[in-house]
């Protein structure tokens, strides 16, 4: 008698966990349920390869189309789930229909943080969270048009070099006093800030939306100055929420995130979740932490993978992310605290160089920005909770292995 | 059609009829062979890892310095290791012989 697992979210962590649990096909019937219209793809080249139409959309897909059914997977695409009955071990769908399971795994991701703006629902405002999100702003995004984006992180920076090597006019509006703030250290945040200006990204710091304008579709942006940004395009990427609502509908327990413990468990035996929408315990960083992340959104996916198959293990891996803008290919693993210890390893200017996060001497963190040797040792030292000398680390003529 | 033939962790040996003009990451990925392949073949993580077979080595293009960089610090790396995500599949690459490499 086959297990019946019931994912919900055909993301990447919900795609990852179908993938895995259907190796072991004649022990589980996997039932995967998303909300979009698209088999589960990859988010990454939203802002990225696939905004400027390098990649067609298929390359995006985590598996081919045809892929679930060949595996015995039922997906069911543009489906909400509406309600979980834990006693009776039963999800409600969109259309009224009743689904029971053994297991049900929650991998509902996140939403995108909505700008309180005026103007925020006028035509020709977007976000970048799905593909119809990206194909909409490839319908505007041509040669010359202008776009303002709201917000320095990781996706408007990345959409704002897209859109620069499509000929885009790019603003960027970016509340706090340096780029990607909340990531990395400032060394690496005037390095971008520096890289997007000789682009000619128009950037501006310690600057707020105050309003969108427009009657029938945006046509501008008044910035927290007063100032009037003219625009074919808004975009906004200032953070993702957690979908936590049906989880907390049922009376799991929820944090800014569902609570799971180390092997992905939620306070339910038979429900598990995992993914940017979980707040795990990660042994290596000795502390609880919610990861937006493809990398934890696969582990994660695995761990419940292994934990239903009987090879349980606690989850313990190192964070890691990328970014790509313009020719900078950025990898970071870590997640160092803002105080910890900022350690320039190489010569910004030549596009080439890495940064060390030390806390008492131990490695926290790594952003290596077109060298991936310091990105893969520094991933290495955090895993190993390794001292390092500051002093050595910063001297490239010693070295990355031998400091 | 082009074939791979492929030795999985668990060391059995298939043969995979490939598809040309894709990596040889996706040949691999879509077919369920345990390639992760996280960052999707953008050459920014190392899950896709394979070992070429000595004979085959030659006929490939030498790996760019940021494959190398991610490659070889693998715990699991060997002078015959590659990123599968990084090698086009060619026709001309009829046969090519590879085993996954194991988890890091």
């Amino acid at each position: 008698m086959s297990e019946h697992i019931v994912i919900v979210g055909a993301g990447h962590a919900g795609g990852t966990l179908a993938v895995q649990l259907a190796r072991a096909k004649d022990r589980f019937r996997i039932t995967l349920i998303g909300e979009e219209a698209w088999p589960p793809y990859e988010r990454p080249p939203l802002s990225k390869q696939f905004l400027m139409g390098d990649v067609p959309l298929e390359k995006t897909f985590l598996r081919p189309e045809t892929f679930y059914a060949d595996k015995g997977i039922d997906l069911r695409l543009g489906t909400q789930v509406t309600a979980i009955d834990r006693t009776a071990r039963s999800l409600t769908l969109s259309g009224g229909e009743t689904l029971s399971y053994d297991k049900l795994a929650l991998c509902t991701g996140t939403r995108v943080r909505e700008i309180p703006v005026v103007g925020r629902d006028l035509p020709g405002v977007h976000y970048i969270r799905t593909i119809d999100d990206t194909q909409a702003i490839r319908t505007v995004a041509r040669e010359g048009a202008k776009v303002v984006i709201a917000g320095g992180g990781y996706i408007g920076l990345e959409a704002a070099a897209a859109l620069r090597k499509m000929g885009c006019e790019v603003t960027v509006i970016e509340m706090m006093d340096r780029v990607m703030a909340r990531a990395v250290a400032e060394p690496v945040s005037r390095f971008y800030e520096a890289a997007h200006r000789a682009e000619g990204v128009n950037l501006l710091l310690e600057t707020g939306v105050a309003e969108i304008g427009g009657t029938d579709r945006a046509t501008h942006v008044v910035d927290s100055h007063g100032h009037l940004h003219p625009a074919d395009l808004v975009l906004v990427g200032i953070g993702v929420v957690p979908v936590v609502e049906l989880a907390e509908a049922a009376g799991l327990a929820t944090d800014d995130g569902i609570i799971v413990d180390s092997r992905a468990r939620t306070s339910d035996p038979d429900i598990f979740a995992a993914g940017d929408c979980t707040r795990h315990p990660n042994r290596i960083l000795g502390r609880d932490v919610r990861l937006e992340s493809v990398q934890n959104a696969v582990d994660q996916a695995r761990c419940i993978a292994n934990e239903l198959s009987d090879k349980g293990a606690d989850y313990a891996e190192v964070p890691w992310f990328w970014s790509d803008q313009f020719d900078l290919k950025m990898q970071m693993a870590g997640l160092p605290a803002p105080d910890d210890q900022v350690v320039v390893r190489g010569e910004p200017s030549t596009r080439s160089f890495s940064v060390f996060y030390l806390r008492d001497g131990r490695v926290t963190g790594v952003n290596a920005i077109n060298v991936g040797s310091d990105y893969v040792r520094g991933r290495k030292w955090i895993g190993e909770g390794r001292d390092v000398d500051s002093v050595r680390l910063a001297n490239t003529e010693i070295p990355i292995k031998e400091v | 059609m082009p074939v791979i033939h492929i030795t999985n962790r668990a060391g059995t040996e298939t043969t995979l009829e490939a598809e040309s003009g894709i990596s040889v990451m996706e040949n691999l990925r879509d077919n369920d062979y345990e390639v992760d392949a996280i960052c999707g073949g953008s050459c920014a993580c190392a899950t896709c890892h394979v070992y070429i077979d000595a004979a085959w080595q030659s006929k490939l293009a030498p790996p760019e310095p940021d494959e190398q960089g991610l490659v070889e610090d693998e715990p699991t790396f060997k002078p015959t290791s590659r990123l599968s995500c990084q090698i086009e599949m060619t026709d001309a690459l009829d046969g090519l012989k590879l085993t996954i490499a194991p988890e890091a």
